[in-house]
């Protein structure tokens, strides 16, 4: 009986922690990771979710032609860090986050549209622990509020 | 002992409902991961082991930001009637034109039209209240608005924020396929909003190439709304974007391989692409697009 009970505590503590850490993770990516992104415009889409170490995640996205974006990936503070890869259709990397000291943001702009896709992985941690450390990691797109140069036939 | 086992009772039935939230949520995590799976190789014909997989639609900001670029010009017809607001009462119409009346404040506000903003900021506000989207737009964010009518960054800054709130709530709170239907009524307005112009303004190749690539974002929210493809909503809506992918896929495009390279201290991602969008092509999907716009705003 006491064993169901103590079963019962500790499922409504996780609930209860998770809940919180969905609260954090909210907080985390409007908070912190959007100021990443000044001076670009975030696009108002919201990806953010919590990840263990090893964990992946990808997004795929049509990025246009003419139009400079600036792609950020920002995880807790006390995860180990993430690594992120910008990656064509056919999945060849065109940028790897990991050869530059695990930029948190990559500028670009594209000759013509294309689909890309962001792949993420949080990094296993060397140090020696039992515990699989986990968090919130948020992936946000913004574009530069450029004035329009085109000049439009009249 | 009678109260003890009272307490006992109430932890079980809370433990209960917490087990039973929990399994939900992990057959719910389930679903999505296959319904990821099958999506992620509609996209891509290669085993994917990302444990999760986000769809990027493009934002109604992002839509009117494209535009402006292009060369656009702001003509009050091509937006959905404010008079309209009232005839949305079931769940699909608000979510749907949510989107579209975001989509509208975007385009409005990207042309600096103030008081329109504001007035479309009130109907988005209307709506997301009525689909219970909690605090998203607040009387203090129209008051921001307000005072800031002038400075199109803090606007574009106020829209970016409702439209993420708006965003976050839904995710949060279990309700994707609200959000999957709010996006696809903005990117639908943004996509009508296109055709509008290139109809009534002279020949505009960059606006028109921008159209031509909406079809890889419908790709894209096409894998969204499979993620959801048991929700009626999403049922009544699927239909519709497959329709459009017909006339998209009637757009022949190829293009060179990516390369990434240093220009002016900025990284560019070059390649080449054609685009062959004949004017039939475009006449057709002027047509279904405006006929499916129609449907949606009546």
């Amino acid at each position: 009986m006491k064993k169901i009970f103590v079963s019962a505590i500790i499922v409504i503590m996780a609930i209860a922690v998770s809940n919180v850490a969905s609260a954090q993770c909210k907080n985390f990516a409007k908070k912190i990771c959007k100021l990443e992104l000044l001076p670009y415009v975030h696009d108002g889409i919201y990806n953010a979710t919590v990840l263990s170490e090893g964990e992946t995640a990808e997004l795929y996205k049509t990025f246009y032609a003419g139009q400079e974006y600036r792609v950020t990936v920002c995880g807790d503070e006390n995860l180990p860090p993430i690594q992120f890869q910008v990656l064509d259709a056919e999945r060849n990397v065109l940028y790897d986050n990991k050869k530059h000291n695990y930029a948190k943001s990559w500028d670009f702009k594209l000759q013509s549209s294309k689909q890309l896709i962001i792949s993420i992985q949080v990094q296993t941690s060397d140090e020696l622990n039992d515990q699989i450390l986990s968090g919130c990691v948020a992936v946000l797109v913004g574009f530069m509020n450029i004035e329009n140069t085109f000049n439009q036939n009249k | 002992m009678k109260f003890k086992s009272k307490i006992f009772s109430m932890l079980m039935i809370a433990a209960l409902g917490a087990f039973s939230l929990f399994f939900t949520n992990c057959s719910g995590d389930k679903t999505n991961a296959d319904n990821q799976l099958e999506d992620t190789l509609s996209i891509n014909d290669e085993f994917n082991k990302a444990k999760q997989v986000i769809y990027g639609i493009p934002s109604p900001i992002e839509t009117a930001m494209l535009m402006k670029r292009a060369g656009a010009k702001f003509n009050q017809d091509y937006l959905n009637p404010l008079s309209n607001l009232t005839n949305y009462t079931t769940t699909r119409n608000m979510a749907l034109n949510l989107g579209v009346y975001s989509a509208d404040l975007s385009f409005a506000s990207m042309f600096d039209q103030s008081q329109l903003s504001i007035k479309y900021l009130s109907a988005t506000k209307k709506l997301a209240d009525d689909l219970g989207i909690l605090n998203a737009i607040d009387k203090s964010i129209i008051t921001r608005m307000e005072n800031n009518i002038n400075n199109r960054d803090s606007v574009m800054e106020i829209i970016s924020e409702t439209f993420m709130n708006s965003n976050m709530f839904l995710k949060e709170n279990d309700r994707g396929e609200i959000a999957a239907i709010i996006l696809t009524g903005g990117w639908l307005e943004g996509l009508y909003i296109g055709v509008q112009i290139v109809k009534n303004t002279a020949q505009n190749k960059e606006l028109m190439e921008r159209i031509a690539d909406q079809r890889l974002s419908l790709n894209t929210l096409i894998s969204l709304l499979g993620e959801y493809k048991n929700d009626a909503n999403v049922q009544a809506i699927l239909p519709h974007m497959e329709r459009l992918k017909k006339v998209f896929d009637k757009i022949q495009a190829s293009s060179s391989k990516m390369e990434v390279v240093e220009k002016d201290g900025k990284n560019i991602i070059t390649s080449t692409s054609e685009i062959k969008f004949t004017p039939e092509v475009f006449e057709e999907l002027a047509a279904v697009i405006t006929e499916i716009r129609s449907n949606i705003i009546k």
